[in-house]
């Protein structure tokens, strides 16, 4: 059946894997959940490719279609709709895909954790709220997905509740969170406030409109305003500065999760969100400065951090953080196909960062401390290739995936007019310390003397269910770059191409001096990674012991006591207020002496008033008087309330 | 001739009067005795209006007033007398035996 | 001054007199025959107002039937002088001010209504209504009235033979 009118199907068949694993999967055997879970999101994977076919050979007309109403409020109608188009392609196409493939490693590494059915329930529901996130074709409905993407990733990280610091971890992600997603209903509001819809195709369509202004630099506009409370939204969703100290904290979840969730898909919402909302960005230049800004720093600072972390995953979060920091940097200078192209071999290649470092800490049963590994790399030979498929790829080096689309960012960067030189610079300096760590990364693990005990750690190879997606990822993380070579290759931009529709051709460099600045520029940016991988080289190849931390690197090794900061600055003000003030004193004090009140003031008016039951005969006389009088009274007031006040006799 | 304002004036004095017994007298007798002395002045009242406004209806409905009390006279002493009996006094503040 | 007005404040300086009496008395008995004097002075008035058909009923129904029993039942009862007892505060200090606040919220409202009720001449004296019209009116327009006070009757006979009755 035509798989573009029946849309849905793509997100309900994960949603139907997650309800009857949910349900019923406690009693089943594994190859059953297995077989669930893997078949909804296969399927939905062959859904999705067969909508994408459909799409193109319907001539690539961006589709859309409202499937049912949600609200309607007055004029204001938000409904069930998902919408198609080259952006949706793309991303439609990573999440199944790579979700997939990740859920196939599960397989292999949940093996022996329990809690296996609940494990592939929420990754599955997980899919389920990606998918309707990145299909939704309003901004209400791509809230239900942000929203339900953060509920599954607190879910998955405190997988393993029992543990304390998972469990405050899966916290720490919803509350920050959180905070962003106020600033994203701030946006919603301004805009519904402006545009009278939150449906895509009506807002962008009113803000394509000749007559709304772009709004000058500097200036806070209305759309500005909007523009800057969304990325609120995506900076706690993607983990850029200020918000991004929960997804260190989210390693504490299984790999998978982490590679899934905390790499390759939900992070990623903000930066679809933003490119997604590129019509208004592009009226509101301020509001991109400040993205490009706030991803450049983002992207140095985070890289800093992870120069010294010696958990293997805390490293892959850091740099997470980091390549973050670089697809804002490129919707903020404009390049948003470029940001996208970004996404898209981040995925490819994060993931397989992360699954492959899954592999290693299965190999060592659990271990995840870098200086107690070492030498691995004749022991687990496919992992170690595929890592290092990777840590090429994400230095930069060509033919692999991230040069090319590294290579557009910094490019757009250095073209960018406020200040572009600098960004540039800055960018340039993060991708040197990007490579310095991976390597450091790679040295550490599989070169040099092995620094743990033979008797307690068996390390052995992980299971083809395990390393049979790595090789897959290890693939697309070469070969993913190639859809948009840069002329000095010879090649044309078939991602930029493809993307045109969406978000306008300024994309493609135009002209002789610009192409030759290109070439330029990718020749020093593979310096750079060259650079960053001698260093490395030079200090972690040959026999290397932990040493004492002080100074600067006690500074990078604590995070620049960001956490602790927040801890001093707003977590302890806010629990103070919250006992002090809302517990004590409006909680107690107020609600419950209220009701409290209330209770004792009937007790009072009963303790009162049965003094009129004396018992005395005499004293009932007086009430029936006093009764008589009241009655009297009612009857006689036409006549009598001119005199009272005074009136005309 | 006497204005209707003064039969009614009349009126609301001995009403008044009426209730002040109805209020300070303790026998019980004396209490019922009052309330007559209330229906009395209303009955005035009407015969008044009835008179002012040369319609007859104002004296049917003394008639009835009449009968009424006759009848609350008669019920309302056998009770007197059962209650008098009971508690051996004709003091209506000696009757609290729902008093706490 | 004319005769009907002196004659006016006679009778009902008489009953107020006798009402003041009322309140007054110490002995039960006494009150009943202020009560009487009242009724009496009551009937006069009603018979200056020309009902003489009420009057005749007040002083036979009120006075003859009603006082009676009164008057039997304070004897049968050898009620004394009253007790001076006084439990009731609120009765001790509410009562003037109510009674006060009461007639003179009804005086008011008297002297407030519309004036031309005050002086609204009566028909000639003694034409208001004749018996008959009084008859035609009880037993026409309110005969279903009539039938049910016959019933009411009934039912406080009934219920003051139960009461009286012995215990067996």
């Amino acid at each position: 059946m035509p798989i573009l009118e029946n849309l849905w199907i793509i997100p309900l068949l994960p949603l139907l894997g997650s309800a009857i694993n949910g349900l019923f999967g406690a009693k089943w055997s594994k190859p059953v959940v297995n077989s669930i879970a893997l078949g909804s999101t296969g399927v939905s994977f062959l859904c999705a490719v067969e909508a994408v076919r459909e799409f193109l050979a319907g001539g690539s007309q961006p589709f859309r279609k409202e499937f049912f109403d949600w609200i309607v409020a007055g004029s204001f109608r938000a409904g069930f709709d998902l919408q198609l188009d080259q952006l949706t392609v793309v991303m439609l196409l990573v999440v199944t895909g790579v979700g997939f493939l990740i859920h196939i490693y599960s397989t292999g590494y949940m093996a022996h954790e329990g809690g296996y059915y609940r494990f592939f329930s929420y990754l599955n529901l997980f899919m389920f709220f990606m998918l309707i996130l990145v299909l939704a074709a309003n901004y209400v409905l791509l809230f239900v997905g942000w929203e339900g993407v953060g509920l599954c990733s607190y879910l998955l990280i405190g997988f393993y509740f029992l543990r304390k610091s998972a469990a405050d971890a899966g916290k720490k992600a919803f509350i920050v969170n959180r905070i962003g997603d106020f600033g994203f209903m701030l946006g919603m509001f301004l805009l519904f406030r402006t545009f009278h819809s939150l449906d895509f195709a009506t807002v962008f369509d009113a803000a394509s409109k000749p007559e709304v202004a772009v709004e000058p630099m500097g200036q806070f506009g209305i759309l500005t305003v909007a523009c800057l409370l969304l990325f609120v939204g995506a900076i706690g969703k993607s983990a850029q500065l200020p918000l991004y100290v929960w997804l260190p904290d989210a390693m504490e979840g299984p790999t998978p999760v982490s590679a899934l969730i905390h790499a390759a898909t939900m992070v990623t919402a903000g930066v679809y969100m933003v490119a997604r909302s590129h019509v208004l960005f592009t009226h509101a230049p301020t509001a991109m400065y400040v993205v490009a800004i706030v991803g450049c720093a983002t992207a140095f600072f985070a890289a800093t951090i992870g120069l010294v972390q010696s958990d293997i995953k805390k490293v892959l979060a850091y740099s997470t953080v980091s390549q973050l920091g670089y697809m804002f940097l490129a919707c903020g200078v404009g390049a948003f196909g470029a940001g996208i192209f970004h996404l898209m071999t981040h995925a490819f290649f994060k993931a397989l960062l992360f699954l492959s470092a899954g592999s290693v800490i299965h190999a060592m049963g659990g271990e995840q401390d870098m200086w107690n590994m070492g030498g691995l790399s004749k022991k687990i030979k496919a992992t170690f290739v595929c890592m290092l498929f990777g840590t090429i790829a994400i230095a930069g080096f060509p033919p692999f995936a991230a040069f090319f689309s590294k290579d557009a960012i910094l490019f757009a960067a250095y073209n960018y007019e406020n200040g572009g030189k600098v960004l540039y610079g800055v960018g340039l300096l993060a991708a040197v310390l990007t490579s310095f760590y991976m390597f450091r990364l790679i040295w550490l693990t599989f070169f040099g003397e092995k620094r743990y005990d033979e008797h307690h750690v068996h390390v052995h190879e992980s299971p083809g269910s395990m390393t049979g997606p790595l090789m897959i990822l290890a693939f697309l993380s070469l070969t993913g770059g190639w859809f948009a070579l840069p002329a000095l290759f010879g090649g044309k931009d078939y991602f930029a191409e493809f993307l045109s529709p969406v978000f306008g051709a300024g994309e493609a460099g135009g002209g002789e001096a610009a192409q030759s600045m290109e070439h330029i520029l990718s020749i020093v940016a593979v310096v750079a990674a060259t650079a960053g991988l001698l260093v490395a080289w030079q200090m972690y190849s040959k026999n290397v012991k932990r040493g004492t931390s002080e100074g600067v690197h006690k500074l990078l090794y604590n995070k620049y006591y960001v956490d602790e900061l927040y801890a001093a600055a707003v977590v302890r003000p806010l629990v103070w207020l919250s006992t002090n003030v809302l517990w004590k004193v409006v909680d107690a004090g107020m609600i419950d002496g209220t009701v409290n009140g209330v209770a004792d003031g009937a007790a009072a008016v009963g303790d009162t008033v049965r003094h009129t039951q004396s018992g005395n005969t005499r004293s009932y006389a007086v009430w029936v008087v006093v009764g008589a009088i009241v009655v009297l009274g009612i009857v006689f007031w036409p006549i009598l309330h001119p005199a009272v006040f005074g009136g005309v006799r | 001739m006497v204005p209707t304002n003064y039969y009614l004036i009349l009126s609301a004095i001995l009403f008044g009067l009426g209730v002040l017994a109805f209020v300070f007298k303790r026998n019980v007798i004396t209490i019922f005795m009052a309330i007559e002395l209330m229906l009395n002045a209303v009955n005035l009242a009407f015969v008044a209006f009835s008179r002012a406004l040369g319609k007859s209806d104002g004296e049917v409905f003394v008639l009835f007033v009449i009968i009424v009390a006759a009848a609350e006279a008669a019920v309302g002493l056998g009770i007197i007398i059962l209650t008098a009996r009971n508690r051996r006094s004709l003091n209506v503040e000696r009757v609290d035996l729902l008093k706490l | 001054m004319t005769a009907s007005v002196i004659i006016f404040f006679v009778l009902a300086a008489l009953a107020v007199l006798a009402s003041v009496s009322l309140i007054l008395q110490r002995h039960p008995i006494h009150s009943a025959l202020s009560l009487i004097v009242v009724m009496v002075a009551l009937a006069g008035l009603y018979l200056l107002m020309g009902a003489e058909f009420v009057a005749a009923v007040q002083i036979i129904v009120y006075g003859g039937a009603v006082m009676v029993l009164f008057v039997f039942v304070i004897m049968l009862l050898n009620a004394g002088e009253e007790e001076r007892t006084n439990f009731s505060k609120l009765a001790t200090f509410g009562g003037i001010p109510l009674a006060l606040a009461l007639s003179g919220m009804i005086a008011a409202g008297i002297a407030r209504s519309s004036s031309q009720l005050a002086t609204s001449p009566a028909t000639a004296e003694g034409a208001i209504s004749s018996t008959r019209q009084l008859s035609m009116l009880l037993f026409k327009d309110f005969v279903y009235p009539f039938e049910l006070t016959s019933f009411l009757i009934l039912i406080a006979i009934l219920g003051a033979i139960v009461l009286a009755q012995r215990e067996n």
